[in-house]
């Protein structure tokens, strides 16, 4: 990790710790916390992270900013770090100016895509777009007659239907339907590499999520005595959560790997198999992890007053964004059928 | 936690992938060799045309007639190897870790008879760990070394181990010392062990499916120069941690049954359906992760570091995937009717991967014991 990249982390860290902590939060039992998190964030740089120094933006690299999510993830943070962030990146890229305040964004592709008519206004249904209840602009790829533009809608003017993901966080579908967009550009990447983006951004949240409930339940097992010991004395227990280390090194791996592939990708889908790969993994890992995590803490594990249920319910809110794995995992497979067989290893170590 | 998990992201460097190359073209010449099963690996034909291209003891230092080239070089010859299903038993375990081993803890006079020999694709080792009465137990063993006026005198049985009846060497772990109250591990020392030497009987035990990998070894006063001793009396559980790292993180503990992965591609040909699409996506999926984390340990390896905890994960999870990949394929492959060729070869494929599946997970350390050290990692322990 380069100098820069410890600062960020450190800076990214304190900021979470010291406004954004699960318990805290837990305790605080209201939104008060929510305003001035985000104040801090923003304040730090870290919500412009990747935007151009010239765009009010920090400047920073693909893998920087993606070790801002996962320092995001180990804190199971409750604000749309990772949804405003890609609106940013797809703002950025489009050469849209930034809006005051907190984005979110939608990545539907193919005919999922609303359509931006040539009177300016849109039509369509889209998402479920995650946060759509805490942010003032949506950002989303739309087809035009021309071929594909971003654009960005402020959500006030759109209709949602509120709903929540297994975090509780706003989770809605969005209606279009005559909305002018407050901004649209045309833009040298697809819908596919918008989600593709959102994919790996959200695989490095697991990730991050992951370390977190690892250290948690590393801490617990230690200071819990059951039958005259630690629990963590127990072969039973030692080999839970030897299982979950794996699944997080597997993680973490997967998802930095992407991150690496994405800092010298033209657009996000140059780096598809490295994408794919992390989305698929994270998501098959969150389905064991979060339980191990679960069985490791026992009954307390499974409160609304302890902070594990945050770390578990945001990994699986996480790996349902922008492609669940059976999506990526289709596309995967297609990908490698069809060189067939005999290119399959060359395949493998060609990406 | 008492050590952070390290995963960073590490790619292959251009002189490895240049290799790739080369490896390629010289494995399409030798096509003959290939794809064997009846030979078990043993083809010294092939061996000595490897020692040719100078790839075996690639990382070793040229006065011994190594190449001192990266560990990451010798890792795509070994996934490239292990792809094609090369028959490298011959020297795959002198290369990868009785060579190091001898390398680090043999006087000048063993360095200079052992390596080259090795090099030269001459030279076949066996380990010498398991026994009767111990085997994920390594240190309960009670094969004994004693010391006599010119060395050492063994005396003891081996069992599992591979390769034996091939051997030239064995590196062996023996007892000196009784083991102490305060460390159970005191008391162990490695030896080389010249195989032909009088009082070694070699008998095989056949694995289920008939195949002979597997010995017993039998040492009967077998007497060897004081030089034999590598390392430290008393000590080699010691030296062994480090060295674990190598044996465990490599693309042989995730690629032994890959040809099933293969013949699944074939089988459902260019444009498969959801459910065949899926299926394999996931493995690639797994597949790839697993060659990113062991690239990774193999990165941090060459850079001196030493990751014995990472490499334990990268063992344990890619053992445990490879063995589960065999049966995964074979219902992947269930529904699909389209080209019986095909169909011919993936079947021949999972029957013989199907049946050495079940030692995948034992061999090198079994899951119980490769999750105890990770559980040590984490402090638990």
């Amino acid at each position: 990790m380069s100098e820069m990249t410890e600062i960020i982390v450190d800076t990214t860290r304190r900021i979470f710790e010291d406004l954004g902590d699960p318990q805290t939060i837990i305790n605080a039992k209201d939104d008060s916390w929510r305003a001035p998190l985000w104040a801090a964030l923003d304040d730090g740089g870290l919500t412009r992270a990747w935007a151009d120094e010239a765009a009010g933006g920090a400047g920073l690299s693909v893998s920087d900013t993606f070790e801002i999510i996962r320092v995001a993830g180990a804190h199971a943070v409750a604000v749309p770090l990772v949804p405003h962030l890609l609106a940013v990146w797809l703002c950025s890229r489009a050469g849209m100016a930034l809006p005051e305040g907190v984005m979110t964004v939608a990545a539907p592709t193919g005919d999922a895509l609303p359509t931006l008519a040539a009177d300016g206004t849109l039509k369509g249904l889209i998402g479920p777009v995650a946060h759509v209840d805490q942010a003032g602009h949506l950002a989303v790829m739309a087809a035009t007659a021309d071929g594909p533009v971003a654009v960005l809608v402020a959500v006030d003017a759109a209709m949602s239907d509120p709903g929540s993901d297994q975090a509780g966080d706003g989770l809605a579908m969005v209606r279009l339907d005559g909305v002018t967009p407050v901004a649209s550009a045309s833009v040298d990447v697809t819908a596919e590499d918008v989600q593709a983006l959102g994919a790996a951004m959200a695989a490095m949240a697991v990730a991050g999520a992951f370390e977190g409930a690892l250290k948690m339940c590393v801490a617990y097992s230690q200071d819990r005595v059951a039958f005259g010991r630690p629990i963590a004395k127990f072969q039973a227990v030692q080999h839970l959560l030897a299982r979950l280390a794996e699944e997080t090194a597997a993680v973490v791996a997967a998802a930095a790997s992407a991150a690496f592939a994405l800092e010298t990708a033209a657009r996000p889908m140059d780096a598809f198999v490295d994408i794919a790969t992390a989305k698929i993994r994270a998501g098959e890992a969150a389905s064991e992890g979060g339980l191990i995590a679960h069985q490791v803490h026992g009954a307390i594990g499974f409160t609304a007053d302890h902070p594990l249920h945050r770390y578990v319910q945001r990994m699986w809110s996480w790996r349902d964004q922008f492609g669940r794995e059976a999506v990526w995992a289709e596309r995967l497979g297609r990908h490698f059928a069809a060189q067939g067989g005999d290119a399959f290893w060359k395949t493998i170590t060609a990406a | 936690m008492s050590q952070a998990i390290q995963f960073d992201p590490i790619r292959l460097p251009d002189a490895a992938e240049d290799l790739r190359s080369e490896v390629r073209a010289f494995l399409a010449d030798n096509a003959e060799h290939l794809d064997r099963p009846s030979r078990r690996g043993f083809d010294h034909e092939f061996a000595r045309k490897v020692a040719a291209k100078g790839w075996i003891g690639l990382t070793w230092p040229k006065e011994y007639g190594g190449q001192e080239r990266s560990f990451l070089e010798r890792y795509v010859i070994t996934e490239e190897f292990l792809v094609a299903r090369a028959p490298s038993q011959v020297y795959f375990t002198a290369d990868r870790q009785s060579g190091p081993v001898i390398l680090k803890y043999g006087d000048e006079e063993l360095k200079r008879q052992v390596l080259p020999r090795i090099i030269a694709g001459e030279c076949t080792f066996a380990i010498g760990m398991s026994e009767p009465d111990s085997g994920s137990d390594l240190f309960a063993a009670k094969a004994k070394a004693e010391r006599t006026n010119e060395g050492w005198r063994l005396n003891g049985t081996k069992v599992w181990t591979t390769a034996a009846h091939e051997a030239d060497y064995m590196i062996g772990l023996f007892r000196t010392s009784p083991a102490t109250k305060e460390n159970r591990r005191h008391g162990l020392t490695q030896f080389l062990v010249d195989m032909k030497k009088p009082g070694i009987q070699t008998r095989p035990i056949l694995w289920p499916n008939g195949d002979h990998d597997f010995n017993e070894v039998v040492f009967e006063d077998v007497d060897l120069p004081a030089n034999h001793l590598l390392g430290e009396e008393d000590n080699a559980w010691m030296q062994a941690t480090a060295e674990l790292a190598y044996e465990r993180s490599g693309p042989e503990r995730f690629l032994e049954t890959i040809a099933v992965l293969i013949e699944l591609v074939n089988l459902v040909g260019p444009t498969p359906d959801s459910r065949a699409a899926e299926g394999l996506g996931r493995l690639v999926a797994q597949l790839f992760t697993l060659r990113r984390m062991s690239i990774s340990v193999a990165g941090m390896l060459a850079a001196g570091k030493e990751p014995v905890l990472e490499a334990s994960i990268v063992k344990d999870l890619g053992t445990v995937w490879m063995q589960k990949l065999p049966d995964i394929c074979r219902d992947l492959g269930a529904l699909i009717d389209r080209d019986l060729a095909a169909r011919q070869r993936f079947e021949a494929a999972l029957t013989s991967n199907m049946l050495i599946a079940p030692k995948l997970t034992i061999q090198g350390g079994t899951t119980e014991i490769l999750r105890g050290i990770i559980a040590r990692g984490l402090g638990l322990r």
